[in-house]
C-alpha cells in the first residue's frame, strides 16, 4: 500500500472533508470493499487472460477505482449509468456481481450478457448499467436519452455518463452536452481523464487544458477533481446528481487520473515512461481511501484487511463459477439479435 | 350506403399514424430537425407541435449523431422515440448510433434489452436536390442485423406500417419516398396496422414477377399496365419490408411465374435487387426459372442535378416496359 | 517444333468431323502421306494422312470425338523433339447415343451431351428440369433465347410432338442413334420438301424400242481377257443417258435455284440415288450427254460400289440439276421422290410393267414404265418441266436419237 500524500491526510477531528458526513460508515466501508473488488477482479481477468483462458482483448482501470465508486456510490439502483470499454471498476460500482462479469468474460450463458458482449460491452441492465461501449463516446448520447426518458417520465432519477478523455475529442459528445444542457437534462457527465486517449496525451489532442473547460461551452458547470481521490469525486457527483435530480441540468465533472496498465492488453507502453507510471503507483487510490478511512476512526485495520481477505475469497470463487459455466450453443448463434414473439 | 372512401395524402397518412401513436401511448414522443411550428421540412409533422407540445414533439439541435444516441437511450429506458431524419440522406451523420448502437444493443447484451425506436427517413430522387439530398440508402441499412427496414410504397402503407414501427420492440428504419408525400390514397380512420416482414402482391400475373419497391411499384404497376395490353401479365409484388424479407412470397411467384425482374431506386449494384436475385437462385425456386434474372435498378452513380439526367439515374416506367418485355420474349 | 495434325475441312458447310478410326496411335512412327485417321463427314468417310514424318502424340480426339474444324488432334514430333503437354484445345466429347431417359427413381449422375465448345447446352433451370421430367435431353432440342438458350417453351414444343414414346426400357424397340449421314438426310430432305414448291408430272415410257436394243448391245459386247463380256447395260444407264440428253435438249431446265439467282449449266450431270446400308448417296455421272452407254455404265457401276463403301469423295456427290430415282427393281409401280437439293428436278422411276394399251383399236400388251418428275416450281415451270420429260420419254421410247 502506498504511503497517503500529506497533503491530503488532514486533521480528522477538524478538518473533516463533509464526504465523511454525507455517507454513512457502512457506505463507505462498502466504498473500499467495492474498490478493492475491482482492483482484484481486474487483476483475476488480467491473469485469466494471461493464462489464455479469456479470448479477446480488456482494458484495465486499475489505479481509476476511486473514480468509478466515487461516481456510483451515490447513485440510486432505478439511476442509470453508462459505460466505457474501461467498465469493469463502473459495473461493479453499480452493484454488479464479479462472478456473473468473469462469467461474462468467459463467454458463458450465466454471463450479465449471456457470452454475446465480452469484457468490452459488460452491462448489468437490473443494476442500471445500460452497458459498457466500444464506441470511444458512444454512450454519451445514450446518457441523455435515458435522461430525456426520465424528465418525460417524470422520475427524479439520473442518468450518469463515464468516459474518457479521449471521448470529448468525438462529435457525439458535443452535441450530447448541448442537448442536454438546452433541455436541461438530469445526466451527470463524469470524464475519467487517466491524460491519455490509447498512446495520443491530452497535451497533444485537445486545444484546452481541461475537460472541464468544455463544458462552459455548453453552459454547465465544469468541475475538477482528484479522480484519484473518492472523496473529492464524491463530493463533486453528489453535487451534480442534486442539481440533476432537482431539475437544473447537467454538471461536466472531470476526474484527473490515471491506468497503470496499458490502454489494452496489447500496449507495450512506448508512449509514457516508467517514471510516470511508478510515481501515480505512488498515488493509488485504495491505499489513500483505506488508509483514511483507518484515520478517520470509521474502520480498523482488521476491518480492512477482512474486506481485502473476502475480495479475494469472492474473486477466487467467481473464476471457479466462470469456468464451470455453460457453452452458449452455436445453434443460437443469432438469438436476440431481434426481439421474439413480435406481432407479425 | 357505404361510407365515401377517405383519401389521404403519404404525408397526411403519416401524420395521422404519428398522432393516433401519440394519443395511445404517453411514452411516444417525435423529434427531429424543424418538426415542430415548421411542421418538418416535407410537412409531414404539420401542426402536432400545436396538439401535442414542444415536449412530445421536439425540435433537435442540427446534430444528426447525438439525437440519434438519444433516441437510443430513450428507447432503452423506457420511452418511444420517433426520430425524423430531414433526409435520409443526413443518417449517414448518425451511422454509429444507428450501426453501432440501436442495432446491436439488445444483442451484445445478451437480449437483456429491447431498443424501441423508428427513425424516419425522407429518401430518393426527382425532386433536383442533388447529389447529397436524394439517395436511396435503404440497403446500407438493411444490410445490419437487428435493424428492420420498411418503405411504404402508398398512403395506406404508410400509416400501417408506421404504426406497427412504433409498435415494435426493436429499431425500425422507415424510409419514405420524397416523390410519394403528396400521393392520394384511402387511408381507413381506425389505428390499423401492416405486418412488418409481408410483401404483398399488388397486381397478379402469370409471365413475369416484378419485385419493386417504394416508387417503383408504381413504375412497376404502370409498366405492368402497357404490357398487359400486349399480352404480357406481369405479377407486381410491392416488398414493404426489406429487412426481414419476406422471401416465401417471392419464391412462391416466381415459381409461378418462371421469371424474374427487381426493380428499385437504390443504386444497382450490390442491392436489394442482387439479394433477391441470390435468394431466388439459392431456393427452391431456381429450377422454375425460365429466363434470367433482370435488376433494373439505380445507376452506379450519385444522383445528379440536371433533370433529365436525375430521371437517367433511376429505372423509368418506359425502360420497365421494354426490359421487362425483353425478359418475357426471351431476348435476354 | 511438332507438325500439327489438324482436322481437316473436307466438305461444304463442314463446320465439325467425327473421327471414325484412328489408324496409328501414340508413338507411331508415321511418314508423310500415311493414314492416320478417318473421319465421318455428313457424307462419307474421309482418309486424312500424316502431313510430315516423324512420332505420332498428343492425340487429343478420341475415336468417336467430334472435333470443330482446324483443331489440332495430334501432333507430329521429329526424332528427339521433345513432346511438350498436349497443346490443342479440348476436345469435343464423343457424341453420346441418345439413350432412354432413366427412371426418375434410378440414382444417376446427369450426362449433358455436348452441344457447343463448352460441352454444355444453354438451357434455363426451367427447360432443364421440364426435360428431366419429360425423359428427354436437351441434345436435340433447338433453342429459341438469345445463343440457342432453350427455355422452356423449346422444351414444350419438343414435349407436345406425338413423336414415339421415349421410354425405351418399356417400348419393346431399340434406339438408334443417328450419324452424320442421318441427320444430313433428315436435315436437307426436311429442308426441301418445307421450302421448294414441288410439282408432279408422270409419263409412262413404252420399252418395247429400248429392250430389243439393250438386248442387242449386250449380246454383243466385246470379250476380255477372261471371256467376260466388258459391258452389261441396264436399264438405267438408259435413262441417265436419257435424261442427260433431254437435258442437253431443254437447256431451260438444266438449272439449279441459288436463292438471288438461277443457275444454267452447260453439262448434263445427272445424279443418281444409290442406296446405301443406312442411307444413300446420290453419285453425279458428269456430262452424260457426251458419254456412251458403255461408258455411263461403267462409271456406274464404279461410283456405286464405292458409295456403299462410303469411299466417296464430296466432288463426286456434289453439283448436277437433277436426280434419278429407280425403285423399279423393288417392283415400285409409281411414285413421287423429294428434289434433292439444290437440284431442279427429280425423276422418279418405277418398274417396267406389262400393260394392255390400245393399238390400232385393239389392246396391245406393252412393257412400260411410269416415270414421275417432280420439278421445283422456282426454277421449271409446268411447261418446262412437261418438255423435258417428254424429251425424256421420245429417248427412251427410241434409243436411236440419243446417237444423233
Amino acid at each position: 500500500m502506498a504511503e497517503p500524500v500529506a497533503m491530503m491526510k488532514g486533521d480528522a477531528a477538524s478538518n473533516q472533508r463533509p464526504f465523511y458526513a454525507q455517507f454513512t460508515p457502512e457506505q463507505l466501508k462498502e466504498a473500499l470493499r467495492r474498490m478493492c473488488l475491482i482492483r482484484r477482479f481486474e487483476e483475476g481477468a488480467e491473469e485469466a487472460y494471461m493464462r489464455g483462458l479469456i479470448h479477446g482483448t480488456m482494458h484495465l482501470s486499475i489505479g481509476q477505482e476511486a473514480s468509478a465508486v466515487g461516481s456510483t456510490m451515490a447513485l440510486r439502483k432505478t439511476d442509470y449509468i453508462t459505460s466505457t470499454h474501461r467498465g469493469h471498476g463502473h459495473c461493479i460500482g453499480k452493484g454488479a456481481d464479479p462472478k456473473l462479469m468473469f462469467a461474462e468474460f468467459f463467454g458463458k450463458e450465466e454471463g450479465y450478457c449471456r457470452g454475446r458482449g465480452g469484457s468490452m460491452h459488460i452491462a448489468d441492465v437490473e443494476s442500471g448499467n445500460l452497458g459498457a461501449n466500444g464506441i470511444v463516446a458512444g454512450g454519451i448520447p445514450i446518457a441523455v436519452g435515458a435522461a430525456l426518458a426520465i424528465k418525460k417520465q417524470k422520475r427524479d432519477d439520473v442518468a450518469l455518463c463515464f468516459f474518457g478523455d479521449g471521448a470529448t475529442n468525438e462529435g457525439a459528445f458535443h452535441e450530447a452536452l448541448n442537448m442536454a444542457s438546452i433541455w436541461k437534462l438530469p445526466v451527470i457527465f463524469v470524464c475519467e481523464n487517466n491524460k491519455y486517449g490509447m498512446s495520443v496525451s491530452t497535451e497533444r489532442s485537445m486545444a484546452v487544458a481541461n475537460v472541464a473547460d468544455r463544458a462552459s461551452a455548453y453552459n454547465m458547470p465544469g468541475v475538477i477533481v482528484d479522480g484519484n481521490r473518492i472523496e473529492e469525486v464524491a463530493e463533486a457527483v453528489l453535487t451534480a446528481i442534486a442539481r440533476a435530480r432537482e431539475g437544473q441540468g447537467p454538471t461536466l465533472v472531470e476526474c484527473k487520473t490515471y491506468r497503470t496498465r496499458g490502454h489494452s492488453r496489447s500496449d507495450r507502453n512506448r508512449y509514457r515512461t516508467k517514471e510516470e507510471i511508478e510515481e501515480w503507483k505512488l498515488r493509488d487510490p485504495i491505499g489513500h481511501f483505506e488508509t483514511e478511512l483507518v484515520a478517520n476512526g470509521i474502520a480498523t485495520a482488521d476491518e480492512v484487511a477482512a474486506i481485502f481477505a473476502a475480495s479475494d475469497a469472492e474473486i477466487a470463487a467467481g473464476l471457479i463459477f466462470a469456468q464451470n459455466g455453460t457453452d452458449p450453443s452455436p445453434n443460437e448463434v443469432t438469438r436476440d439479435v431481434y426481439t421474439p414473439g413480435i406481432p407479425a | 350506403m357505404n361510407a365515401p372512401i377517405r383519401e389521404l395524402t403519404y404525408a397526411q397518412a403519416i401524420q395521422e399514424a404519428l398522432a393516433t401513436a401519440m394519443e395511445a401511448d404517453e411514452r411516444v414522443f417525435i423529434m427531429g430537425e424543424d418538426i415542430g411550428v415548421y411542421g418538418g421540412a416535407f410537412q409531414v409533422t404539420g401542426d402536432l407541435v400545436h396538439r401535442f407540445g414542444e415536449d412530445r414533439v421536439m425540435d433537435t439541435p442540427i446534430s444528426e449523431l447525438g439525437a440519434a444516441g438519444i433516441a437510443v437511450g430513450a428507447a432503452l429506458a423506457g420511452s418511444r422515440p420517433i426520430l425524423e431524419f430531414q433526409f435520409s440522406d443526413f443518417a449517414t451523420l448518425a451511422m454509429e448510433q444507428i450501426v453501432n448502437q440501436a442495432a446491436k444493443m439488445r444483442f451484445m447484451l445478451g437480449g437483456k434489452v429491447s431498443v424501441p425506436l423508428v427513425m424516419r427517413l425522407p429518401s430518393g430522387s426527382g425532386t433536383g436536390a442533388a447529389a447529397q439530398h436524394s439517395q436511396s440508402l435503404e440497403a446500407w441499412l438493411a444490410h445490419v442485423p437487428g435493424l428492420k427496414v420498411v418503405q411504404p410504397s402508398t398512403p395506406h402503407d404508410a400509416k400501417g406500417l408506421l404504426l406497427a414501427a412504433i409498435d415494435d420492440p426493436d429499431p425500425v428504419m422507415v424510409f419514405e419516398h420524397k416523390l410519394l408525400y403528396k400521393m392520394k390514397g384511402e387511408v381507413p380512420e381506425k389505428a390499423y396496422r401492416i405486418p412488418i416482414g409481408k410483401a404483398v402482391v399488388r397486381r397478379e400475373g402469370r409471365h413475369v414477377t416484378i419485385v419493386a419497391t417504394s416508387i417503383m411499384v408504381h413504375r412497376a404497376l404502370e409498366a405492368a399496365e402497357v404490357l398487359a395490353g400486349e399480352g404480357i401479365e406481369a405479377e407486381v409484388i410491392d416488398l414493404r419490408t426489406l429487412r426481414p424479407l419476406d422471401t416465401a412470397t417471392i419464391i412462391e411467384s416466381v415459381k409461378k411465374t418462371t421469371r424474374l425482374a427487381c426493380v428499385y431506386e437504390g443504386v444497382k449494384t450490390l442491392g436489394i435487387g442482387a439479394e433477391i436475385s441470390a435468394l431466388i437462385a439459392e431456393s427452391e425456386a431456381f429450377d422454375y426459372l425460365d429466363a434470367p434474372i433482370l435488376r433494373l435498378g439505380g445507376v452506379d452513380s450519385p444522383i445528379p442535378y440536371n433533370p433529365t439526367l436525375e430521371k437517367a439515374a433511376v429505372p423509368q416506367t418506359p425502360g420497365i416496359i421494354e426490359q421487362v418485355r425483353n425478359l418475357v420474349k426471351g431476348r435476354i | 517444333m511438332p507438325v500439327e495434325v489438324i482436322l481437316p475441312k473436307v466438305d461444304m458447310d463442314m463446320a465439325t468431323g467425327k473421327i471414325a478410326k484412328w489408324h496409328v496411335k501414340e508413338g507411331d512412327a508415321v511418314r508423310k502421306g500415311a493414314l492416320l485417321f478417318e473421319i465421318e463427314t455428313d457424307k462419307a468417310a474421309m482418309e486424312i494422312d500424316a502431313p510430315g514424318d516423324g512420332i505420332i502424340r498428343n492425340i487429343t480426339a478420341a475415336e468417336g470425338a467430334v472435333v470443330p474444324v482446324g483443331q489440332t488432334v495430334a501432333l507430329i514430333y521429329q526424332d528427339g523433339e521433345a513432346a511438350s503437354a498436349p497443346v490443342a484445345a479440348e476436345p469435343l466429347p464423343p457424341v453420346k447415343p441418345i439413350t432412354p431417359a432413366p427412371r426418375p427413381d434410378a440414382e444417376q449422375t446427369a450426362v449433358l451431351p455436348a452441344a457447343s465448345a463448352s460441352g454444355r447446352f444453354p438451357a434455363t433451370p426451367l427447360a432443364r428440369s421440364l426435360a428431366k421430367q419429360g425423359g428427354i435431353t436437351l441434345e436435340n432440342i433447338a433453342g429459341s433465347g438469345p445463343r440457342g438458350r432453350i427455355a422452356a417453351i423449346d422444351v414444350h414444343g419438343v414435349l407436345a410432338k406425338p413423336t414415339a414414346p421415349q421410354h425405351g426400357d418399356e417400348g419393346g424397340f431399340e434406339v438408334i442413334p443417328l450419324d452424320g449421314m442421318r441427320r444430313t438426310i433428315a436435315q436437307r430432305l426436311t429442308l426441301s420438301k418445307q421450302t421448294i414448291p414441288h410439282f408432279y408430272l408422270t409419263v409412262n415410257c413404252d420399252l418395247t424400242r429400248l429392250s430389243e436394243i439393250r438386248e442387242i448391245l449386250n449380246a454383243q459386247a466385246p470379250r476380255d481377257a477372261q471371256k467376260l463380256p466388258v459391258w452389261k447395260l441396264s436399264i438405267n444407264d438408259f435413262i441417265i443417258k436419257a435424261m442427260a440428253s433431254a437435258l442437253e435438249l431443254v437447256p431451260d431446265a438444266n438449272v439449279t435455284w441459288a436463292d438471288e439467282a438461277i443457275h444454267k449449266y452447260h453439262s448434263c450431270d445427272v445424279g443418281v440415288a444409290v442406296a446405301v446400308e443406312g442411307g444413300l448417296f446420290t453419285p453425279v455421272v458428269r456430262a452424260a450427254e457426251t458419254k456412251s452407254l458403255s461408258q455411263i455404265s461403267e462409271e456406274m457401276k464404279d461410283l456405286a460400289t464405292r458409295a456403299r463403301a462410303r469411299k466417296l469423295l464430296p466432288s463426286e456427290y456434289q453439283g448436277g440439276t437433277t436426280t434419278i430415282s429407280n425403285l423399279g427393281m423393288y417392283g415400285i409401280e409409281q411414285f413421287t421422290a423429294i428434289i434433292n437439293p439444290p437440284h431442279a428436278t427429280i425423276l422418279a422411276v418405277g418398274a417396267g410393267m406389262e400393260r394392255f394399251v390400245p393399238v390400232n383399236g385393239l389392246p396391245v400388251l406393252r412393257t412400260q414404265m411410269t416415270c414421275t418428275l417432280a420439278c421445283d416450281h422456282r426454277a421449271v415451270d409446268g411447261a418446262l418441266g412437261a418438255q423435258l420429260l417428254a424429251a425424256f420419254r421420245n429417248f427412251i421410247e427410241e434409243p436411236a436419237l440419243m446417237l444423233a
